[in-house]
């Protein structure tokens, strides 16, 4: 077999095809009917103006979130701990959000400044998983792991102590800020934010001009490659590492502003609502490539939403997503396997 | 607290630390011959859920142990072969796992929420049940909780003082020396990676035919777990009798958790929950450290006698890695 990009396409294809026929046994195990469940998925996804409206309100984090680990994979690091930093950044944005929203100052500035204080609390918390990496040797998955569960206890704390609504403070967050505080929403639409939808666009296109335009993006591939041969011929390991932490980090603080500012409009105990972990499949899916992270963020996002009421109209556990989704990167990274190897068979024999 | 009322509790730290064992025993064995685990967390969800549906339908919790034993074999299985066969990430293919497998035994768990099934309960040793404190704190478990005692010392004895022990570690040390030696290195790795996938699963039946009877979906309190497990197994060293010790830890600091609950009544239950993750942090931190290039650096411009206590700190609690953890092993 040669390396073509037909074949390449065929595989493809075939795992997707396997991931279905997996996902058409697990639904028949449940005793439900695929197409069934499939149809609702669909119909949740994209059957009214409302619904497909919430697909891209789920796009924008998950898009977010996956255009940093991007980053973090170009210098070979599994930034598990995204979902700390999409925290820590909702907790940055509420705390200036609570700090201003009384000042009087124009709801614009007051956005601003949130935003960025998101962007600030997602990149600190980064370059903490990244301190433990570099200067501590703590692997940067158990230490990013150690952390998201830091960064949950914070948030609870926060909310059923200091921040609790007046009166009794509940699973349901704080106290929604005013209107006036909410990221400004389309036109015609409930939910809709441009602002955010502008954000998610412009960081995926940065982060693919500079992932394989830049001299910038060169030096992390390199030292994704081989940190080794990297470091002989003086690119500092340890350098672009705390740099595109800090990157991801960025990228999550603004995920977790997105969800306070534009989605929840308050801090919420599961406020970054698993986008860092979905974030990590997504870049898995499309083998790291920036160029196909849009498109594929937006399906899964559909997904998602368009299970959410699986519970209601088949008695169906909305975990179906999540089951979609993983055997669909499963497969995939298999089939790739099973490709490599064919490859390599007909390379041994002349 | 009174005396009778400590050791219940100690009992019962012991009882709690039993599913970690098992998972940390089997993930140690697993990667001594260099196959890294990450579906943990996954996994141990599925096999509570799975071990739990074939105990209630076939009303036998043998069954359902070993459907959870099963369970966590082909789940270890799975990422054996996509790693060592098809020579993919096993980081990559664990997590996808991890995920795939949480969010399948929520999906097929979803019919057996809240059900009643079968559990096991306390079997004492007679006779030595009497003995005071000790009677209560050792001979009056459950049958998982007395095989993690004899797990942890057969663990130990396996690893580091028979033949196929060795063999074992030298399949996830010296991958291309143990070839040479005669040992088929893959085939071994599938092998431990299967049985350490089998005795971590365990932890899940352990879970739900036990200590947390039944099934309760995300409710169940059992995500998280896995990914501890990961943690204390470093911590652990990949030897068995520090890895109980970790083990024990996180069971005592989850239990200290729930007794200061009510003199800490501002803190919400979920924070103290989670009180031993951080500390997990701070272990990793210590156990890693004295590998770190600028503390060897730092260490230098110390005064010897100074560094000498401190390099002796260190080592005692460094923990280094199966040199080919991780590494697909090809022969050529």
């Amino acid at each position: 077999m040669r390396d073509t990009r037909g074949n390449r396409l065929l595989f493809q294809i075939g795992a997707i095809l396997f991931a279905l026929l997996i996902a058409n046994l697990v639904l028949f195990l449940a005793g439900a009917q695929p197409f069934a469940a499939y149809k609702y998925i669909a119909l949740g996804a994209v059957g009214s103006w409302d619904v497909a409206s919430n697909v891209l309100v789920s796009w924008v984090p998950l898009l977010l979130a996956t255009s940093g680990l991007l980053v973090t994979f170009t210098v070979g690091l599994w930034n598990i701990g995204i979902e700390g930093q999409i925290t820590l950044g909702a907790i940055f944005t509420t705390w200036a959000m609570r700090l201003l929203q009384d000042s009087g100052w124009n709801p614009g500035i007051i956005l601003t400044i949130a935003v960025l204080a998101g962007v600030l609390g997602g990149t600190l918390w980064a370059l903490l998983a990244g301190a433990l990496r570099t200067f501590g040797g703590v692997n940067e998955i158990f230490g990013g792991l150690g952390l998201n569960f830091v960064a949950t206890a914070l948030n609870i704390w926060l909310i059923f102590g200091p921040w609790k609504r007046p009166g009794v403070a509940s699973m349901s967050g704080t106290l929604p800020f005013d209107r006036s505080l909410w990221m400004p929403i389309a036109a015609g639409s409930s939910r809709l934010t441009p602002a955010t939808i502008a954000i998610a666009i412009v960081g995926i296109i940065a982060v693919y001009t500079m992932i394989e335009g830049t001299y910038f993006g060169l030096k992390l591939k390199a030292v994704g490659r081989n940190p080794r041969s990297a470091y002989i011929l003086g690119i500092s390991t340890w350098q672009n590492m705390m740099a595109s932490f800090a990157i991801c980090g960025v990228f999550a603080g603004l995920a977790g502003a997105v969800q306070v500012t534009a989605v929840y409009h308050r801090l919420i105990p599961s406020i970054s609502s698993g986008y860092g972990y979905l974030g990590l499949m997504v870049a898995l899916l499309v083998g790291y490539r920036a160029s196909l992270a849009a498109p594929v963020a937006l399906f899964f996002a559909a997904l998602n939403v368009g299970s959410i009421q699986l519970p209601i109209v088949l008695k169906l556990d909305s975990s179906l997503a999540g089951v979609l989704q993983g055997t669909l990167v499963l497969f995939v990274i298999l089939g790739h396997g099973v490709r490599a190897r064919l490859l390599k068979k007909t390379k041994r024999t002349p | 607290m009174n005396s009778s009322a400590l050791v219940t509790s100690i009992a019962g730290v012991l009882a709690a630390a039993a599913p970690v064992l098992f998972a940390v025993i089997g993930e140690t064995i697993s990667e001594r011959a260099g196959v890294l685990n990450l579906s943990m967390n996954g996994m141990i969800l599925l096999s509570a859920m799975g071990s739990f549906a074939v105990a209630l339908a076939t009303n036998s919790v043998v069954l359902g142990f070993l459907a959870g034993a099963a369970i966590g074999a082909l789940v270890s299985l799975v990422v054996t072969f996509a790693s060592l066969t098809l020579l993919q990430s096993q980081v990559a293919v664990g997590f996808v796992l991890a995920q795939l497998c949480r969010d399948l035994s929520y999906f097929l768990g979803n019919p057996i929420m809240g059900k009643v099934g079968p559990r096991i309960s306390q079997v004492p040793i007679p006779g030595l049940e009497r003995i005071p404190v000790l009677g209560t704190i050792l001979f009056r478990q459950d049958v998982m909780t007395y095989l993690s005692f004899i797990l942890i010392v057969a663990a130990w004895f396996f690893i580091f003082r028979t033949r196929p022990g060795l063999t074992l570690r030298g399949v996830g040390e010296r991958p291309a020396a143990a070839y040479i030696r005669g040992a088929n290195v893959n085939r071994l790795r599938y092998l431990y990676a299967a049985i350490g996938g089998a005795i971590a699963g365990l932890a899940g039946p352990i879970y739900s035919l036990s200590i947390k009877a039944g099934w309760k979906g995300t409710i169940s309190g059992l995500d998280g777990i896995g990914w501890i497990v990961l943690s204390i197994t470093i911590f652990g060293g990949w030897k068995p009798f520090r890895a109980a010790f970790g083990a024990y830890l996180f069971a005592f600091l989850q239990w200290l958790g729930l007794v200061l609950q009510p003199s800490l009544p501002s803190v919400p239950s979920q924070v103290l929950q989670v009180a031993p993750f951080p500390l997990m942090i701070l272990t990793l931190l210590f156990v890693n450290i004295g590998n770190a290039e600028w503390v060897d650096r730092s260490l230098a411009r110390l005064p010897e006698n100074v560094r000498r206590d401190i390099v002796r700190v260190l080592r005692a609690m460094n923990a280094t890695p199966p040199a080919a953890l991780g590494v697909p092993f090809e022969k050529e």
